[in-house]
């Protein structure tokens, strides 16, 4: 069992959790995910991992109180424990010191971009950074970004908070004031980071993207997660997470993405997953 | 008591197949004592033992069989328990025709003694009816670590526990067993009696590590650094191969791997009482022809399919499956479209709607000695369906090998090793199970553990330099930590 040393929420529907798993926290990198069950009947279910404690042997997620899982997930408190957490799984993120980069988190897509933005600023890369949702109430971990980042933008869909508009409106008005950046790092829903890669493309602004597709055991075995990257197929668990942004085939991935669509609406309708 | 000379063996009762395509319980309903012993009085007790020479774990089965005929099925669960110790599971998946079987003299002028079915008879006998039955282990202190807790490694980590090795079994998924809990299905292996025959055969203190994969959580080289002495590799050949076609990716397209991990290991047959689904069409095509293609087959037809297709590139004589799995499959209404091979996977709005398929026939063998399928020219038809499963076999999961300096490797992956002993070309570390050999059977896998086991304790024992322990006691009926059944039981 894997005991939940903290909870804390993080603005609307949004909840980080720190867990105890020394395995995972003693090797895992910025770009890794974890796979969890709540219970003894739960689905398996990835979630990047947004901080560790190697010290401590502990990792936090943070996740979006969206479905099924993640609201049994939620359920949870303080010194409960989860059933299975595996990880790390994934290949890290090939971070190298680079001049300038900026980050693109799109709502809860800003935990797993916060490690990576750390690691490269701890590298000595000049680090800026665009944290987008739908309003205010979801924009996460300002703070920390603003730790380290240079520059840190907001926008919002409602102009809640920050400028009103999308990622990709703030990154053009950026790039076409003159700001000059080796690699863009867009993490988020996949509709995002499909816009952020055509904008970046004829840029040739290098891209990189993080995709979270359907799958059952992260570790190669059942082929789920397999998404085309350059024309050839690639299983997300154990050739990504991380994807050059300006290869991947995001029409099919949001396609897969809603493969079982039909059955979350059911399972909502008979009550047995609110959603 | 004179021989039973029947020419064939007393027949396995069995649920209908118009039944059994309504629920997930298991396929054959197993011998009664009466019959148990009518079918082991067929049994010559041959002195040259041929039967011995086909079993990979060595199971004395004369011996077995004879106490079943005389009634003492304590005694042939003692017998078969001291050199296998996953019996109810051997006696339902191995391929006994092609290893005991085979060799049985009675086969040669009619069937062979069912020795597959008297061994299950006798599992299921002694996980019912005995008590535990618990040697006393001498800890010798000295670690040994399994990556992998599938059939290759609880045989080698059970093996050594009762060495008296402290064993630690380092599994990926949430459940051990491996193939036993995620691939072969419940109408063919019910899950909770894998779970007890795996709690049987750890109960002598294996530790249990889930959720931590070798390679990704912890390396090979860091368990050397945590005083492991030897390492075990037996994690399969887990990554499925695909066809590499047009339309592979569309919804709709299973790995057979994912889908019956789906409906095994995750339950989605319950779905929505379980939370993980899976998708089945009307019409369901399963690509391959071997014994996961059948599984997947029958598990579709499980779920709701109409019309269930199996789509292999030779003729019925290569089926790769086994004969019994072929015969079930056929009883139960599956469709067998041989010589037929996808080249293109079609679809509408991201959905599969149909498989383009070419005729193949045959032609010179090849170098499985199989004769090679050759596509008829001109020959390309389409195929309604909403499902496909592409049951291919694959290639073993590469984090060990990426992350594991020095240990060899064959140019498809396979851990290369010396077969007497199952060591690699890296110190201390011992590989066995599809890892090695690529998709193969769930005995061998045991009997690669076994051979293992023997090679570790030999070479530890060489380096410790104190004198070989005596034999090993038997490990069956040895449930007394019955608290560790629930590590497995859902």
């Amino acid at each position: 069992m894997y005991r939940i040393i903290e909870k804390k929420h993080l603005g609307n529907n949004v909840e980080e959790m720190v867990i105890q798993a020394p395995y995972v926290a003693r090797h895992c990198e910025p770009g890794q995910f974890i796979i969890l069950r709540v219970d003894e009947e739960g689905e398996r279910v990835p979630l990047t991992i947004a901080e560790y404690d190697r010290i401590r042997g502990s990792v936090s997620i943070i996740y979006q109180v969206a479905g099924y899982t993640t609201r049994k997930l939620s359920e949870k408190k303080e010194g409960d424990s989860l059933t299975d957490f595996v990880g790390p799984l994934g290949r890290p993120t090939e971070l190298q010191p680079l001049k300038r980069v900026i980050g693109i988190g799109g709502g809860v897509g800003a935990a797993p971009l916060y490690p990576q933005l750390k690691k490269l600023s701890e590298m000595g890369t000049s680090v800026d950074v665009i944290l987008g949702a739908r309003s205010k109430d979801f924009i996460i971990l300002e703070e920390k970004f603003s730790g380290f980042c240079k520059n840190l933008h907001v926008t919002t869909d409602d102009g809640t908070y920050g400028t009103k508009g999308l990622v990709t409106g703030k990154l053009k008005e950026l790039v076409e004031a003159g700001e000059k950046y080796d690699e863009v790092i867009a993490i988020g829903p996949v509709i995002m980071m499909k816009f952020v890669s055509l904008l970046t493309k004829p840029w040739g602004l290098k891209t990189s993207v993080s995709l979270n597709p359907i799958m059952v055991d992260g570790t190669g075995m059942c082929g789920g997660c397999r998404v085309t990257v350059g024309a050839q197929t690639k299983f997300a668990c154990v050739d990504g997470p991380d994807f050059d942004g300006h290869q991947v085939d995001y029409d099919e991935l949001m396609r897969r993405q809603s493969m079982y669509k039909t059955e979350e609406a059911h399972s909502c309708k008979i009550g047995l997953r609110p959603a | 008591m004179s021989p039973n000379m029947s020419p064939r063996k007393v027949p396995i009762p069995e649920q209908t197949p118009g039944e059994r395509i309504k629920n997930f319980r298991e396929v054959a309903l197993g011998y009664t004592p009466v019959q148990a012993k009518e079918e082991a009085l067929r049994c010559l007790q041959c002195k040259t033992r041929p039967c011995v020479a086909g079993c990979p774990v060595n199971v004395g089965i004369p011996e077995f069989i004879k106490k079943v005929a005389e009634g003492d099925f304590d005694g042939a669960a003692r017998i078969l328990a001291s050199e296998n110790c996953l019996p109810a599971v051997c006696g339902r998946v191995c391929p006994q025709e092609t290893q005991c079987e085979a060799l049985c003299v009675r086969g040669k002028k009619g069937e062979p003694v069912a020795i597959g079915r008297l061994e299950r008879f006798v599992a299921d006998y002694a996980m019912e009816h005995m008590s535990p039955d618990l040697p006393e282990i001498k800890k010798n202190g000295i670690k040994v670590a399994i990556a992998g807790g599938g059939p290759s490694g609880l045989t080698c980590a059970g093996e050594l526990a009762r060495r008296g090795y402290e064993v630690t079994i380092f599994e990926a998924l949430h459940a051990l067993g491996g193939v036993l809990m995620y691939g072969i299905p419940e109408f063919r292996l019910p899950k909770k009696l894998v779970a007890r025959e795996i709690a049987n055969a750890l109960a002598l203190g294996v530790k249990i590590e889930k959720n931590v994969i070798v390679g990704r959580s912890i390396t090979v080289d860091e368990l050397f650094q945590e005083g492991f002495q030897a390492v075990f590799i037996g994690c399969g050949a887990g990554l499925p191969s695909f066809l590499k076609i047009e339309g592979e990716n569309l919804n709709g397209v299973y790995s057979a791997n994912e889908f019956l991990t789906r409906a095994n290991l995750m339950k989605a047959y319950d779905f929505p009482n379980v939370p993980t689904p899976v998708k089945i069409g009307r019409r369901v095509a399963v690509v391959g022809g071997g014994n996961v293609a059948m599984d997947a087959a029958r598990t579709a037809k499980r779920l709701g399919a109409e019309e269930v297709f199996i789509v292999y590139r030779r003729s019925e004589t290569e089926l790769p499956a086994r004969a019994e799995e072929i015969h079930h499959a056929k009883e139960e209404g599956i469709i067998f479209r041989l010589l037929r091979n996808p080249v293109k996977i079609l679809g509408k709005d991201g959905w599969v709607t149909g498989m383009e398929c070419v005729e193949m026939e045959l032609g010179e063998p090849d170098a499985s000695g199989r004769r090679r399928p050759l596509v008829k020219q001109g020959s390309n038809f389409e195929f309604p369906v909403e499902t496909v499963i592409i049951a291919i076999g694959g290639t073993p999961n590469p984090l060990i090998r990426q992350t594991t300096p020095g240990l060899e490797v064959r140019n498809w992956g396979g851990i290369i090793v010396d077969e007497a002993s199952m060591k690699t070309s890296k110190e201390g570390v011992y590989a066995g199970g599809d890892i090695v050999t690529g998709a193969a059977t769930v005995i061998l896998a045991m009997g690669a553990g076994k051979i293992a086991a023997r090679a570790i304790h030999e070479a530890l024992q060489k380096k410790t330099l104190s004198k070989p322990r005596e034999d090993p006691p038997s490990c069956k009926n040895s449930g007394h930590d019955r608290k560790r059944i629930f590590l497995f039981d859902k």
